[in-house]
């Protein structure tokens, strides 16, 4: 997006035809007193600044709206806070020494700042101080001198934020005050923010000239997001046929730059969702996939995780409220061993007396999940419980057109860490030899003197421990309620089932492939329809490979 | 010649439960019909609307049965077959509201107006003859069937993987009917229902008429399953379930004889939940919730499968307690269910029907060592 070089050139041409937009008197007074502000040495002004400030209080509205300009101009950091205020109508003469004060309220009386020092006041009665008073008029003159003075601001983020509010607004009046700061303006990306503000309201302007149009719009071009699109489309009616033909082209081609951005995004949201099934599914596959346990209390193990983040962030809260931010990393590793305990339990008092009977281990499960989904009811009580996010997780940055949050970025790292951690455990570690060697074929495994029942224990263990983590994940970004679980089992199911059985990439592709998927469809279909549409399409795949995506092959399918 | 095949498959202690059933069908009624309202002996209506209930669930029961104890085909999805079935009857039912709906339209049913319907949709056409109707009540569920079962079995789909094939067909079909524009009532369902063949739902007869053509219902189901367990062909559906790649290489086609089983047993179910509608006054997308079908799995479990009594027993006995324990302790249900759950698949796998056979078996086995 090469919008730089064509905004510079034309940068002189526009500040010599600036008279063309003093069409109001307020525009040109608030002008004269900007340039003043450029001629004098600003910091003359700022010294009286206690002066300025006191003449809002003097005399009648036209009086005020010139002291108004003049303390717009002086381009202090205080007037901002002033100006508002004054808006506001918070901003008051205390009667008894003339000091000019904002006061906000504070029981029945107002705790007082004093306006020029900033500092606390005291507090006073209304009855003691007279209100300087605004009109609607003064209240817009206001409006774009805290506008400009913003622009002006020390602050990279507040200018920025400045130049995309005008950018929306594109009111005439504020072009002047955004030329200013864009000569001004020493940082690259706020120039080009201004810039672009300020084409923005070109386009919007009845008295700009057609060329000056014509570079707007390609300006605006080059932001290339959805309200330079609203823009364009708004200019693509416009009566002058080259103006007419150049927004619409440029909205052409900005439309098909959106168009890919949808679908980058839509990836994501994909690879986003995919991480989550991923982390459900993960353990499943272990289960499922190795020792040929369908857990229907799969789902439980993932809500017991996160309900453990629940009661590790309640303690921390209550006993170490600065370590509020790091009371997830203290819950993943207890999530983990409370899923993995129960899940050890689990194994050992009733799924092993069920080997070999896949049916019977479906219905003991569901029973064990509809019994823990009470007893977590009955303890934590059937609402949703909240979680809170590590300060590190919120919020997001833009990639592009794309809006990146951090909750789900560090979820799609960690589900990466949490299955290569596991490949890594099959490979490289002795538990991983025997769980491999148990699945192939449990009898020599048994006659070359690994303990199977052992191994079953803790392939179990690992299993449910995984869902426990994939529950801090989860408690991240969803409600932590006794029904989490449910909402996942049957997408878990389909997830490990179209990977292919016994196959951790098979998982991880269909994750992702599910997730990519789901998020295409559901601009089309909806959200509902979508998912349904995902599952008539994995009942269709199964028909045509019923082993899954990558299926395992010879002696070991049996 | 029908009966006749129907007569060969049928033992005698099936035959006495079959008269036991029809017992419950009718004495009840009798009693509810021509005893006073203060007579001891009398049976009020809501206690014929609560046990003609439990015949429909029964009824679903020995459909899954057919299915899971005969053939293998654990379906975790047969109450969509069932709530499918309800729905059929619920169209036809709301088609005889007629004008006396709270919107006072002849034609379109009360949400279709609130959802600012113009006009019927083409699905509904029909459902005012209550012939179509119970054609469609039959019809759906088993093309339903039909189609799942023709794709799944023909591509070898078995075990769990069925199961969860058919879970994933009943949650997908509890997200479409909560959906308000499929024409269908969306997550209120259906409701307010009038008249059934332009009797009142409402009045006690009609209730006991649903109740008594729940007990026949069964009683026929009863009759046609051991019919179907007695022939030649459920022998060899006996023998799919035991050992299916055996039967294969002997020369069967598997695939044709789990598809007829599973398409009755569909039908079975629809029927069962359209007489199940009228009598509860509702039908709504919660009933497709995986974990209804899974529970009419436990009923089966619990009176055991294989059997034909059992899946009647086990029906009646669950939810029984269903009723008790939700009213009188509401926490412990799932509790008791999970662990019922839990106990079943792990003490009793042949259900209570299994246990009294052992417990007959083993008596007989002591007398005989005592005469011996």
């Amino acid at each position: 997006m090469g919008g730089d070089g064509t905004w510079r050139p034309s940068r002189p041409h526009f500040l010599a035809s600036k008279s063309r937009y003093m069409a109001s008197t307020r525009a040109l007074v608030g002008l004269v007193s900007l340039l003043a502000s450029l001629l004098v040495a600003g910091a003359a002004i700022a010294g009286d600044f206690a002066t300025l400030v006191a003449n809002l209080a003097a005399g009648g509205f036209g009086d005020r709206e010139k002291a108004i300009d003049v303390l717009a101009a002086s381009g202090d950091p205080r007037a901002a806070s002033v100006l508002t205020a004054l808006s506001a109508g918070r901003l008051y003469v205390r009667a008894a020494d003339k000091a000019i004060v904002i006061g906000k309220p504070a029981g029945n009386r107002l705790a007082l700042t004093d306006a020029v020092s900033g500092k606390p006041a005291g507090t006073a009665s209304e009855d003691d101080l007279d209100r300087v008073r605004v009109n609607n008029r003064l209240r817009g003159v206001i409006d774009d001198a805290v506008g400009a003075l913003t622009l002006m601001s020390s602050d990279t983020s507040m200018r920025r934020n400045a130049a995309d509010s005008l950018f929306k607004q594109r009111s005439p009046a504020a072009l002047p005050a955004i030329e200013r700061a864009l000569a001004a303006e020493k940082d690259a990306g706020v120039r080009r923010a201004f810039a672009e503000a300020r084409a923005s309201i070109v386009l919007a302007s009845e008295d700009a000239s057609k060329t000056q149009k014509l570079e707007a719009i390609s300006v605006v071009r080059s932001r290339g997001d959805r309200d330079a699109m609203a823009i364009l489309r708004a200019t693509s009616s416009s009566a002058d046929p080259d103006i007419k033909a150049a927004a619409t082209l440029a909205a052409n081609s900005l439309r098909q730059t959106l168009a890919v951005w949808e679908g980058v995004q839509n990836v994501w949201y994909g690879i986003s969702l995919g991480s989550v099934l991923l982390l459900a599914a993960i353990g499943l596959a272990i289960t499922f996939g190795t020792m040929g346990v369908i857990n229907m209390a799969h789902g439980e193990m993932v809500m017991l995780g996160a309900y453990t983040t629940f009661v590790v962030q309640q303690a921390v809260r209550a006993y170490a409220p600065d370590l509020l931010d790091t009371s997830i990393l203290v819950a993943l590793p207890l999530a983990f061993l409370v899923a993995g305990a129960v899940g050890i339990l689990i194994e050992r008092t009733i799924i092993r007396f069920l080997y070999g009977r896949p049916l019977d281990t479906l219905l003991a499960t569901w029973g064990l999940s509809l019994g823990l989904q009470q007893a977590v009811r009955t303890i934590f009580g059937p609402t949703n419980r909240e979680v809170s996010a590590p300060s590190w997780m919120s919020g997001s940055f833009l990639v592009g057109q794309i809006d990146v949050t951090y909750s789900r970025l560090w979820i799609v790292i960690f589900a990466l860490v949490v299955f290569t951690a596991l490949i890594l455990i099959l490979r490289k570690t002795p538990l991983g030899l025997h769980m491999r060697a148990v699945t192939q074929n449990r009898p020599m495994a048994s006659a070359m003197g690994i303990r199977t029942p052992r191994v079953d224990a803790l392939t179990f263990g690992l299993g449910s421990g995984i869902a426990g983590l994939a529950g801090v994940a989860l408690s991240q970004i969803d409600n932590v309620s006794p029904n989490l679980g449910q909402g996942y089992i049957i997408d878990s199911f389909m997830v490990v089932v179209f990977g292919g059985v016994g196959n951790l990439f098979g998982t991880l592709v269909g994750a992702t492939v599910l997730g990519i998927v789901n998020k295409f469809l559901e601009p089309y279909a909806g959200a509902v329809l979508g998912k349904i549409l995902v599952l008539i399409f994995i009942v269709l795949f199964i028909q045509r490979r019923p082993r899954g995506l990558f299926a395992l092959k010879g002696r070991a399918v049996e | 010649m029908i009966t006749r095949f129907l007569w060969k498959g049928v033992d005698r202690r099936l035959r006495w439960f079959i008269a036991l059933v029809l017992a419950v069908g009718i004495v009840p009624v009798l009693l509810n019909l021509t005893m006073p309202a203060n007579s001891g002996f009398f049976v009020p209506s809501w206690m014929l609307q609560l046990v003609g209930k439990y015949l429909c669930y029964a009824a679903l029961a020995l459909a899954l049965d057919l299915v899971w104890g005969y053939c293998g085909i654990l379906s975790l999805g047969h109450g969509a077959f069932f709530a499918l079935g309800g729905y059929c009857m619920g169209m036809y039912l709301m088609r005889q509201i007629g004008s006396r709906g709270v919107y006072g339209n002849p034609v379109l049913p009360d949400f279709m107006v609130f959802l600012n319907y113009r006009e019927l949709p083409w699905f509904w056409h029909g459902f005012d003859q209550f012939w179509f109707a119970a054609a469609m009540i039959v019809i759906v569920p088993s093309a339903l069937a039909l189609a799942l079962g023709w794709f799944a079995f023909r591509s070898r789909v078995t075990g769990v993987y069925l199961s969860i094939i058919t879970q994933a067909m009943t949650f997908a079909l509890m997200l479409a009917f909560f959906r308000n524009d499929t024409g269908l009532g969306g997550n209120n369902g259906m409701t307010d229902f009038k008249d059934i063949l332009g009797f009142s739902v409402q009045a006690d007869g009609t209730r006991a008429a649903l109740y008594l053509a729940s007990a026949l219902m069964l009683a026929v189901f009863l009759l046609v399953s051991g019919a179907v367990v007695g022939s030649r062909f459920g022998k060899a559906l006996t023998a799919v379930r035991d050992a299916e790649s055996r039967m294969r290489f002997l020369g069967y086609r598997v695939e044709g004889y789990k598809l007829f089983v599973f398409v009755l047993s569909a039908a079975m179910a629809g029927v069962a939940g359209a007489l199940y509608v009228p009598q509860v006054g509702i039908i709504n997308p919660s009933e497709f919730a995986p974990g209804n079908s899974i529970e009419a799995v436990l009923w089966v479990a619990v009176g055991g499968r294989g059997t034909l009594i059992g899946p009647v027993i086990g029906a009646f006995l669950v939810n029984w307690a269903k009723t008790y324990l939700t009213g009188a302790l509401p926490e412990v249900w799932l509790f008791f269910l999970g662990g019922l759950f839990v106990a079943v698949t792990l003490l009793l796998p042949k259900g209570v029907v299994g246990l009294l056979a052992q417990v007959k078996a083993g008596r007989a086995r002591s007398t005989r060592t005592a005469t011996a």
